[in-house]
């Protein structure tokens, strides 16, 4: 018995990803709320929208922050009820989530989701020192753990307790960039061999380069309705049946385990609950490769397979376009790309295009049932969402 | 007397520069807290007391920087792990004297005041690390 839904997106945008000279965020911003109002001629988004929750993790990067009211403006938006939601690399799924609450109370009718980062003006050092923010000062950053850093602690624990080898790791990272490549958003449009992957320099070993997801610039956004209103703005609803969210310890060194995140089973839990599915029910997921060993905790902790087997799902290819649970067929993290703030409901945009039929050389056939899981930080916020065809 | 200090994290630093590693005990549950904290996450009281901390522990899991933050730099390639100490409290740090390719999960280590200066600027904390047992 499949869940009843709780809010419809009935629009999506998303800006180009990369490396977006010369302009600024909220620019970023405008070009993805113009092609949800593009996609969406029944909306009068001036009239209609009632609010906007969006996602942004660092102010440093343009020394901007107050990014509600500021994105609202230069979104057409102006004088509506605005709210910046930070959660770190979670921030737009927190959004999205903030988003369902408004439409859900009954507060809001329309309301606008979304998140946006600019990050490529910053140099490499830069960029690992504005990330680190979302991890523990104090004993992790004091001490010289960067983000990857964190990721490779999980990594080197996984592959002591259950053998996962790097080259399971290069597996996730050849499968995303062959999706980016068919991906016109995506930040990286190339193919990428094992060996290349393998061969790339150390970045917090065992964790290189082709390990690590993209410093992007980009945005991102939905629109968001009551279920009962949605056939008044589309033909082609995509229904939101399952949320959740959980949060835990700062430091990953408090916590009991470093092979799973516990923040993410637990909205997993939730969402799955709430929307009455089982993991085998997914048709295609979004899921958070910020690091190619992410991605395969990811797997676990949704359920895709036993934990310690996520290395397999990735070798066997059961994850791939064809598999039996395509994962990241946007290109994922690795190379659709990460700008930040932006990635949650980028992640729900992918799912949007699967879910009407719109993925074009990525679409997963018959694809009526959607994930999506956002991981903030070293996993002290996670979101998860689950979503179905009209 | 001691049971006036607070218990917070500058604290903690504080006692590292006098060459003492300690943590706040939860008097009511007994939880050891590091860093200490002034309310037990566990049973929500108020009231500690310091403990000192075994040095000796064993690394739980470790990483190689080759990409450091810009005050790190100099240092790169490092090794920061977590280490589980031998009461079962866990911290982070770096880890030194010893090969990087020597290091392994399981490895003993002892923890080191270093020089223990604090750093000049905000926050005017020193930095332990962690060597061979
Ligand atoms: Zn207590």
């Amino acid at each position: 018995m499949k869940g009843k839904p709780i809010a419809s997106i009935v629009s999506a945008g998303l800006s180009r990803f990369g490396k977006l000279e010369g302009l600024y965020a909220r620019e970023i911003f405008a070009e993805a709320a113009k092609e949800a109002y593009e996609r969406c001629p029944n909306l009068n988004p001036k009239k209609d929208i009632k609010a906007l929750f969006i996602g942004h993790m660092g102010e440093s990067y343009e020394h901007q922050g107050h990014t509600g009211a500021t994105a609202a403006d230069w979104a057409g938006l102006m004088n509506i009820s605005a709210t910046r939601t930070e959660a770190a690399c979670s921030s737009s799924g927190a959004a999205l989530r903030a988003g369902i609450f408004a439409v859900l109370s009954g507060l809001c009718d329309v309301v606008m989701v979304g998140g946006v980062e600019k990050m490529t003006h910053r140099s490499t050092p830069e960029v690992t020192e504005f990330l680190a923010m979302a991890s523990d000062f104090p004993f992790e950053q004091w001490h010289g753990i960067t983000f990857p850093g964190l990721f490779a602690l999980m990594a080197t624990a996984h592959m002591h307790k259950y053998g996962t080898t790097e080259m399971q790791l290069a597996h996730v990272a050849v499968k995303n960039h062959y999706n980016g490549s068919l991906n016109p958003k995506a930040h990286m449009q190339k193919q990428i061999t094992i060996e290349t992957a393998l061969s790339s320099r150390v970045i917090a070993w065992p964790l290189k380069l082709y390990d690590c997801s993209l410093i992007t610039d980009g945005a991102s956004c939905l629109i968001l309705t009551k279920p009962e209103l949605a056939k008044k703005y589309t033909d082609t609803p995509v229904h939101i049946i399952g949320s959740g969210q959980a949060s835990d310890t700062i430091g990953i060194y408090e916590r009991e385990d470093f092979t799973s995140l516990t923040a993410a089973k637990l909205a997993a839990q939730q969402a799955y609950k709430m929307a009455g599915l089982k993991p085998e029910d997914i048709d295609v997921a979004e899921v958070h490769d910020c690091f190619t060993i992410a991605e395969i905790i990811a797997y676990e902790d949704l359920g895709f397979c036993k934990p310690g087997e996520g290395g397999h799902l990735a070798e066997n290819g059961e994850t791939a376009l064809n598999g039996k649970i395509p994962v990241n067929t946007s290109g994922g993290l690795k190379a659709k790309g990460h700008p930040v703030g932006a990635t949650g409901t980028a992640q729900a945009y992918e799912i949007y295009l699967q879910l009407t039929g719109q993925a074009q050389k990525r679409q997963v056939k018959d694809a009526e049932v959607g994930l999506t899981h956002n991981v903030g930080g070293s996993g002290a916020t996670a979101t998860v969402h689950i979503y179905m065809r009209c | 007397m001691s049971e006036q200090v607070p218990f917070t994290i500058e604290q903690f630093y504080k006692h590292m520069l006098q060459g003492k590693f300690m943590g706040g005990k939860c008097k009511k549950c007994g939880k050891i807290h590091l860093p200490p904290r002034p309310l037990c996450d566990n049973c929500f009281s108020k009231e500690f007391e310091w403990v000192e901390l075994p040095k000796n522990g064993k690394l739980l899991t470790y990483t190689i920087i080759h990409v450091a933050p810009p005050q790190f730099q100099g240092m790169a390639p490092y090794a920061v792990g977590i280490v589980q100490l031998e009461n079962g409290v866990k911290i982070p740090g770096m880890i030194k004297g010893i090969a990087l390719e020597k290091i392994k999960i399981g490895t003993s280590l002892t923890l080191d005041f270093g020089t223990c200066a604090a750093t000049q600027e905000w926050p005017k904390w020193p930095r332990y690390y962690f060597k061979p047992a």
